[in-house]
């Protein structure tokens, strides 16, 4: 069909050139863009509601249970990831800032840098799964004998289940924006994003806020619950 | 009526149209027009239907006898890919993928849906979810109910719950797209002049529809997945065995499906709304309350969900608090029934095909609501909820209302989309069947669930054998019934009069464009002036 994205020029971009076919002005596509965008992210709250509401009711009935896993979680490198992640944020948002003043330099540094932290994060993820499947802390595939308090072996392997699932979903999420921000990379070593065409950065941006807010509640519900003191 | 033949006095015979102004398979596979992609759901979903309608057939002949043709094993196969079939890939897209789709943007002065790529994507998803549960149903189907309930589909599984759910899965994000596309597009893309007051009514009600998709589908995907890592892992949180609970993943189905059964209603109140106002020639009664019910409708969807548990375990509170909530749905529903009614009072009603199938949608959807009342009563459902009288109830809504709504409006906006008419002899005779053989098979279910006929099972003590036999014999009617439209409906794309820009004398933008529209709908975005429902006088308007 005719869609009018005009092909990448190798002059600097012209103004207008990637106002698409139905829609009347720069201003309504990028409205537009936005709040697909923010719409989208809703879905994806509610998306991971699913798991946050099965955590609710489960920690409800099984406190201690829950509670017990502290001691496998591994805090250390859960708060190196969290660190991680805020760092990533705050590149992406330099990222997004240096495309909306047309500094090209700068958005290829930051989108490099905020690939590297997704990158460190989920290494060490990687790192944190393979001690759990070690220690036999999977559920179903290999759940050992649950050795530190073994009264709960039972019921904590719900928790167990939910971290799976939840920093699994996450993760998951976390490759879809690698993924994603290399797309953005490639476009920005082609000068695509100038300050009056930076919807596809700051889109992209938003969502990968949003991965990182995730983690920032999935951090406390999974690797702090047992260490009040 | 009388006018369409003639109406059009072009001398060119081929105007360019989305429908010819490319062809070839690639110029459908990939295009991003809305109408087209439109098209293309409505083949899509018709082939999902017929294979869902002939899962029917096949129970529906097994309940002949008292103690079953089939064994309990196929019959539970049938019935469950019947409702997974028809409910996921036939009425959630039903009306939003089709006619929404080619119409929304036309009816507020845009020139395609504010993502016309993610919309053919959520074409392709539509498409993988429906292969995916095809690959299921030739493995041998899915024994579950439509539900998915664990245990069933988890510890005791022995069917093909995983392609299936993932089927579901992936159409459920193709529904998503669809919802948030409709979202944006009605707040950003409306022309000039196109206030939210003078939204037609249609629009409205596929943004309510947009609004419980994305709101609700999200937890169905995360359900299902659940599920399927517990079928995986061989154990979950739903999973009694290790302290996990079988009712959570109700709650959390419902959570999505009871709002899901508005996905399937309210866009087919829009319609209804068009098409009584068009063919009562008159201004819709009660413009802001009909809007507004529509979006209260999907605010009280969410809050209703535990209905569906009276029976399951659920303290009596919670049970009593979901009950009054229910009852609170009735209101915006009445409201728009009323208005339907007050619409055609001293209107000028002339009664073609689409007007017929309105009609019957009001009858039934009464009739399907009301006993939702009964159903929404504690101490009755608790006697009713396990028999036929939930699934009559549930069919009078869904096929009553929103198949029938389907089918009204397919009849309306067929001259708009393929720039044909179909014969009007044939289109009355089939609404008529349609009516006939509907209420032939589902009256009776009302009956054998009084009686207390269980559903889901299939054998029967052999006193409900009569009304079983009526039930089959409505249903054959019933299949007749749709298969003709199928037939005079392909036969009016090739020798069908052509149909011109407004054959039904309808107000409204889609009327004042050609039949079928150019690819960008207008040739300058339009400056709207008044509201779709501009009638007059009834005195004026010749029928």
């Amino acid at each position: 069909m005719a869609e009018t994205i005009v092909p990448v020029s190798h002059e600097p971009p012209a103004e207008a050139t990637h106002l698409r076919h139905h829609f009347a002005t720069e201003e309504q596509q990028m409205d537009a863009s936005t709040l697909g965008m923010w719409t989208f992210l809703i879905t994806e709250v509610l998306f991971f509601g699913g798991m946050f509401a099965g955590y609710a009711v489960y920690r409800n009935l099984y406190p201690a249970a829950f509670a017990s896993s502290s001691q496998y979680m591994n805090v250390v490198l859960g708060g190196t990831n969290t660190a991680v992640l805020i760092c990533s944020s705050l590149t992406m948002a330099l990222a997004v800032r240096a495309a909306q003043l047309s500094k090209q330099r700068d958005l290829i540094l930051f989108l490099i840098l905020t690939m590297i932290f997704g990158t460190i994060f989920l290494v060490i993820k990687g790192f944190e799964y393979h001690d759990k499947w070690v220690e036999g802390l999977v559920p179903g595939l290999h759940w050992g004998s649950y050795p530190e308090a073994p009264q709960f072996a039972h019921n904590a392997q719900i928790l167990f289940f939910l971290y799976f699932c939840m920093t699994g979903m996450h993760a998951l999420h976390m490759i879809i924006g690698l993924g994603l921000l290399s797309f953005l990379l490639i476009q920005a070593y082609r000068r695509v994003f100038h300050a009056n065409y930076f919807a596809p950065v700051e889109m992209i941006g938003l969502y990968w806020h949003f991965v990182d807010i995730v983690w920032i509640f999935l951090f406390p519900l999974l690797y702090l619950i047992g260490h009040r003191r | 009526m009388a006018t369409i033949a003639h109406g059009t006095p072009e001398t060119v015979a081929t105007e360019v149209n989305y429908l010819n102004v490319e062809h070839g398979w690639k110029s459908w596979l990939f295009t991003t027009d809305h109408k087209r992609i439109a098209v293309l759901y409505i083949i899509s979903i018709t082939l999902m239907f017929f294979v869902g309608g002939a899962m029917a057939v096949g129970f529906r002949v097994n309940l002949l006898e008292p103690q079953g043709i089939f064994s309990a094993e196929t019959y539970n196969r049938l019935f469950s890919m019947h409702g997974i079939i028809m409910v996921f890939f036939f009425l959630v897209p039903s009306i939003p993928a089709t006619l929404a789709n080619f119409l929304i943007p036309i009816m507020i002065g845009a020139k395609d849906l504010a993502f016309p790529r993610v919309n053919l994507l959520s074409w392709y998803l539509y498409v993988a979810g429906a292969v995916l549960t095809m690959y299921a149903v030739f493995r041998g189907g899915v024994d579950t109910g439509w539900t998915f309930y664990v245990p069933y589909s988890s510890t005791y599984s022995n069917s093909y719950v995983l392609a299936a759910a993932f089927g579901v899965f992936t159409a459920g994000f193709s529904s998503i797209l669809t919802g948030l596309n409709f979202i944006v597009t009605v707040h950003k893309m409306r022309a000039p002049g196109m206030t939210w007051s003078r939204l037609p009514l249609f629009v409205w009600s596929n943004y309510a529809t947009g609004l419980i998709q994305v709101l609700g589908t999200p937890v169905l995907a995360i359900t299902l997945l659940l599920l399927a890592f517990e079928r995986i892992a061989h154990v979950g949180i739903f999973d009694p065995a290790i302290g996990g609970d079988p009712i959570l993943f109700q709650h959390l189905f419902w959570f999505y499906s009871h709002p899901a059964v508005y996905i399937m209603i309210l866009p087919g109140m829009g319609v209804i709304s068009e098409i009584v106002s068009c063919f009562s020639h008159k201004r819709i009664f009660g413009y802001n309350f009909v809007a507004f019910s529509s979006m209260a409708i999907a605010v009280l969807s969410f809050v209703v969900w535990g209905h569906h548990l009276f029976i399951t375990g659920q303290s009596v509170y919670t049970a009593l608090a979901f009950s009054i909530l229910s009852f609170l749905v009735a209101v915006p529903s009445a409201i728009k029934v009323f208005n339907w009614t007050a619409t055609m009072h001293k209107g000028s009603v002339s009664f073609d095909t689409p007007m017929l199938y309105a009609l019957g949608f009001i009858g039934l959807f009464t009739i399907g609501g009301l006993t939702g009342l009964y159903l929404a009563t504690l101490a009755v459902d608790v006697a009713t909820h396990g028999t036929y009288f939930v699934v009559a109830h549930f069919h009078y809504v869904m096929v009553g209302g929103m198949v029938m709504a389907y089918m009204g409006g397919l009849h309306y906006w067929w001259p708009k989309i393929t720039g044909r008419m179909y014969s009007e002899a044939w289109s009355k005779f089939a609404a008529l069947i349609i009516f006939v053989g509907f209420n032939l098979t589902f009256f009776p279910q009302f009956i054998l669930g009084y009686m207390g006929m269980p559903r889901r099972y299939h054998a029967y003590p052999p006193e409900f054998q009569m009304l079983n036999v009526l039930s089959t014999a409505g249903a054959s009617i019933l299949g007749v019934g749709y298969i003709i439209p199928f037939v005079y409906m392909l036969w009016s794309l090739k020798y069908g009069p052509k149909a011109g820009k407004n054959p039904w004398g309808a107000s409204g933008l889609e009327w004042k464009i050609p039949s079928p529209p150019t690819t960008y709908n207008f040739d300058d975005t339009p400056i709207i002036t008044e509201e779709a429902y501009n009638y007059g006088p009834v005195e004026e308007v010749i029928g």
